[in-house]
């Protein structure tokens, strides 16, 4: 040991000076190459999900800004060496200008949706471009766009390449294409490293969702097994389209609160308040100035950090009644459209849906919508399969650690007719649907797989699935009867014969009358029977599980027929085939 | 034998179209009166007019015959069903809570609760089905005059109801409660239901009797000892001569062969009995006859645990289950010799041999003590003491002091001090 210190140089001595050459800004992109895993590109399977999820994210938002309803194509090709895979999803939304292009899928954090407090798929700018530059960085190969903003407009294609070093992007190989086959529309296509699994976490797996949650989106999809997926529209009108909202003063940290003082227009604090968050009056604002201890005309820009706490703080104050945000700038799937996204991907004889009334979690507005099929081709030995969903987008990762799962956990499913063994999902021929629609959805991670645990969202999750486990309930018990009655009758007529054999034999001769006043008996106990569960299983006027909006009765034998027209037409085969001809 | 069977069918037949219409009499079937609109009330009371429950049953004397007595199950169920009303059967309840112990006659008896089971009741149609069947079983060994056993039984009347997929019985654990049921229905004995189940005990000691014919001396039976029958009644078994002085009944077979082995009979004088646990009701039956018929006195030596005491108590009280037979299994008059949880201390057994009490020991030492029948002050003094101790002690534990440490001074000192309950 001490030979080895001798051994050693001199160490240089660290000063400042030399460490400041070596602190430098760090590009984005580098951070990206660094951290990949935040983001979705942990594993090859991973990155290959990532991608298309991303793409069709920013695909169906750009649709319905522009109105348009949306048509996607999504294709994986084997690339040209092993683990690598050519992506390419194509839109007929409204296109892009040229000159956005590169910025859109080659810079990171640049977007629309990061500012608005509305309601998208996206919400960070990262996604599409985070997939550009795994693509890149794994193949070195550049990506390509081509878009078209409208009919009288040319199509223009082009390849981008990401400078990581300054997180900016080059265009390559401009070209106009004269005779693109969509009036307006936007393709991607990048190679990248990956791999194609089938399974819970896997494109199909993810699109088919995406379809059971978009019933207005029509997609056509190529593994590359060549299998194809259509899933045609059911639905031919958009989602109401959600509204931006200013933030509730409740859902802002102190530190967004300091930049947004920084960065506001209004020239007084008390005018700053009422007009850049949402349910702040101006007596209110004055109020909350007041109980800062702030001057009400000091301006903006030069209230310190101190004071901006105090502000804070006075905002959160317990005796400072602020109204809850307003929820019009929600967009739920809706029961109607929910039922139909049902019936088009799960094949169930029994649909129940409901859409809750919106919420707030940390001043930030929230709804739950939860979807429940049961019954029907459904393997009745596995345990229930949980769809969830935010705002609209699947999420297939770390259910374990969602607050979705922990809500369906949590119900006594047991009361519904529905086995549960204790710490495991309900067991049964079960679909359980749950979409939370938020401005802003508390993902646990970047890579958006779970949502975060708030009370107030379990409990409104909770909420929703114990209104349509009643539904299912009753359903159930239903069933359950009917069966109970053939039963009956069969078992009765089997012993009745036997007790009659057996007395025939003990007194040795034949006692016909014996049998069919035995029948006769046993044909008004059921009867009786029957009636009775009727009478008494009735529910109140208006309640006839077939007759409520938000349920669906597919009965196989044809005996409830509740929407059966509907269903049949509005249920297709679940991957009907066609082919993809119009990818290039 | 055959001329008795006939003769009682005959009265059976009569006793029968007595208790039935004739075959041509046109039985009327009451209308199904359907209300336009049942409610929930109307439903509930058309139901009840169904329900048996102000029919009286129909009690089966005891003095008839047994071929009468299953006879009489039929007539009822066609009368009721011909009433349109569901027939039934009424079981006395074998079950703690109905059974009385009798100060006087120290014995468990039997109440007078009974179950009802009826046909047209989803969770009582099948046994109903099976008590009708095994009746006609029972009532075809009497016709035969075969006896078989209870397992003979089970495969006799085990079929496939109609063209399903069900069978009468599933296995045997089904039928024979069902037998139980109708012993007690029928007021009838098992051997009357020429029934016996798998035999189990043995008997060795200085004594003769005759069996099936065969005399049979019970001290030149070898290792092995004579083995019980399953039905010891008089007509059968026959005792003869003994130069016995007590009845030793031993719970565990490998002491009964130590002791056997021994010849510990032959130096005390005294037959030698195991019933390998729990004696069956051809030991106990056995025993009764020999404790009441040759006057002997009765030691009952089992393990220092529960369910060594309980095996006492049913041979000295008779058992819930079979309450009904008591009167003439049970006898009063068994001593327990041991193991008693104050021996090991006066013998000085190694508590090395000693066995922790487990919970499910404790829990039956429990309801032991809560027992009518166990509330004498020796046996409170006796159950308090062993849980107080926390251990129970096997027959074999006596072994660790000497392989005939048993048979030469634990046994005789504690039948010489009398050192029993």
């Amino acid at each position: 040991m001490a030979s080895k210190r001798t051994g050693t140089k001199p160490r240089t001595k660290v000063t400042a000076e030399t460490l400041s050459k070596k602190q430098r800004e760090i590009s984005v992109s580098e951070f990206f190459a660094k951290n990949r895993h935040l983001l979705g590109f942990d594993s090859l399977r991973k990155a290959l999900l990532t991608t298309v999820k991303e793409a069709v994210d920013n695909s169906l938002d750009a649709c319905e800004e522009a109105d348009v309803l949306p048509e996607i194509w999504v294709r994986i090709d084997p690339g040209e060496q092993d683990k690598r895979y050519l992506v390419t999803i194509r839109d007929n939304g409204p296109g892009i200008v040229p000159k956005q292009i590169p910025n859109i899928f080659g810079k990171l954090l640049y977007g629309s949706k990061f500012h608005s407090m509305k309601q998208s798929r996206g919400q960070q700018g990262i996604g599409i471009s985070a997939a550009a530059m795994y693509g890149q960085l794994t193949t070195g190969k550049p990506f390509s766009v081509t878009s078209r903003t409208g009919p009288r407009k040319k199509a223009l294609s082009m390849q981008v390449l990401i400078d990581t070093n300054t997180n900016k992007p080059k265009t390559l190989n401009e070209q106009e294409l004269p005779d693109w086959s969509l009036d307006h529309g936007t393709e991607i296509c990048l190679e990248l490293e990956a791999q194609y699994m089938k399974g819970r976490q896997s494109v199909d797996e993810f699109l088919y969702q995406v379809a059971v949650a978009n019933p207005h989106a029509q997609i056509h999809y190529r593994n590359p097994n060549g299998e194809t997926a259509f899933y045609p529209r059911t639905l031919s009108e958009n989602p109401e389209p959600p509204r931006e909202i200013k933030p509730h003063p409740h859902g802002v940290e102190l530190g967004v609160l300091m930049k947004m003082l920084q960065s506001t227009r209004q020239p007084t604090v008390t005018s700053f308040l009422s007009s850049d968050f949402s349910r702040v009056s101006p007596q209110l604002a004055s109020a909350i100035v007041k109980r800062a201890g702030l001057k009400p005309r000091s301006r903006p820009k030069t209230i310190v950090r101190s004071e901006a706490d105090a502000l804070y703080k006075a905002i959160n104050h317990p005796d400072t009644r602020i109204l809850a945000p307003p929820t019009n700038c929600l967009s739920p799937i809706g029961m109607q459209e929910l039922l139909s996204g049902l019936t088009r991907g799960v094949q169930a004889e029994f649909y129940t849906v409901e859409t809750r009334k919106p919420a707030v979690y940390r001043g930030n507005p929230f709804q739950v919508e939860v979807g429940i099929a049961w019954g029907g081709d459904l393997p009745a030995d596995d345990l229930a399969r949980v769809l969830r969903f935010a705002n609209r987008v699947p999420l297939l990762h770390q259910a374990g650690a969602c607050a979705i799962s922990k809500a369906v956990n949590e119900v006594s499913w047991k009361s519904y007719g529905v086995q549960k063994a204790k710490g495991a999902l309900p067991t049964g021929p079960l679909v359980i649907f749950v979409h939370l629609a938020s401005v802003w959805v508390p993902f646990s991670s970047e890579s958006k797989e779970a949502v975060a645990d708030y009370d107030e969202i379990r409990k409104e999750i909770k909420l929703a699935i114990q209104q349509c486990g009643r539904r299912l309930g009753q359903y159930v018990k239903r069933k359950v009867r009917a069966r109970n009655e053939q039963k009956r009758r069969e078992i009765f007529n089997l012993y009745i014969e036997e007790v009659v054999q057996a007395s025939e034999a003990i007194v040795g001769r034949e006692l016909p009358d014996f049998r069919a006043n035995l029948l006769s008996l046993a044909r008004q106990k059921t009867e009786l029977a029957e009636l009775l569960d009727e009478v008494q299983a009735k529910p109140a006027e208006g309640e006839e599980l077939g007759e409520q909006e938000n349920v669906l009765i597919v009965d196989p034998d044809g005996e409830d027929d509740g929407e059966a027209d509907f269903s049949a037409a509005a249920r297709p085969s679940g991957v009907a085939s066609q082919s993809m001809l119009e990818l290039s | 034998m055959a001329t008795r069977k006939r003769s009682t069918r005959a009265g059976r037949v009569d006793a029968e179209s007595n208790g039935t219409p004739a075959d041509g009499e046109d039985v009327a079937v009451p209308k199904k009166r359907r209300a336009r609109k049942p409610t929930a009330k109307s439903l509930e009371r058309q139901a009840k007019k169904l329900e048996n429950e102000r029919i009286k049953t129909q009690r089966i004397p005891a003095r008839l015959d047994i071929d009468a007595k299953i006879g009489r199950l039929v007539p009822h169920a066609v009368e009721m069903a011909e009433k349109q009303v569901d027939p039934f059967v009424d079981i006395p309840v074998r079950a703690l809570s109905n059974v009385n112990f009798s100060p006087r006659k120290k014995i468990i008896e039997m109440g007078d609760a009974t179950q009802r089971r009826s046909l047209l009741n989803m969770n009582q149609a099948r046994k109903f089905m099976q008590t009708f069947v095994v009746a006609r079983g029972c009532q075809q060994l009497q016709a035969e005059g075969k006896t078989t056993s209870i397992r003979d039984l089970y495969y006799m009347s085990k079929h496939t109801l109609g063209d399903s997929d069900e069978n009468t019985f599933d296995d045997q654990v089904e039928s024979d409660p069902i037998i139980e049921d109708l012993e007690v229905t029928l007021g009838a004995l098992r051997e009357e239901l020429h029934l016996f189940a798998a035999k189990r005990g043995s008997v060795v000691g200085p004594m003769t009797l005759i069996d099936a014919g065969d005399e049979i001396d019970l001290s030149r039976m070898g290792s092995g000892g004579w083995s019980v029958p399953g039905i010891v009644e008089p007509e059968t078994i026959r005792f003869i001569g003994h130069e016995a002085e007590f009845i030793l009944l031993v719970e565990k077979e490998a002491v009964w062969a130590r002791l056997n082995e021994d010849k510990f009979w032959k130096r005390h004088k005294c037959i030698l009995v195991t019933g390998q646990g729990q004696p069956p009701r051809g030991v106990r039956r056995l025993l009764y006859r020999m404790v009441n018929e040759l006057d002997l006195p009765l030691y009952v030596f089992v393990d220092n645990d529960p369910w060594g005491y309980y095996i006492h108590s049913v041979v000295k009280q008779g058992s819930i289950n079979l309450a009904f037979e008591s009167q003439r299994m049970a006898i009063p008059n068994a001593r327990f010799i041991g193991l008693s949880a104050f021996d090991p201390e006066k013998f000085g057994i190694s508590p090395s041999v000693s066995i922790k009490l487990n919970d499910q020991d404790r829990g039956r030492a429990k309801e032991l003590l809560a027992y009518e029948w166990f509330q004498d002050r020796k046996w409170q003094r006796e159950i308090k003491h062993m849980l107080r101790a926390g251990v129970k002690w096997e027959l074999e534990a006596l072994s660790n002091k000497g392989l005939s440490f048993v048979t030469e001074e634990y046994l005789p000192e504690k039948i010489r001090s009398n050192d029993v309950i």
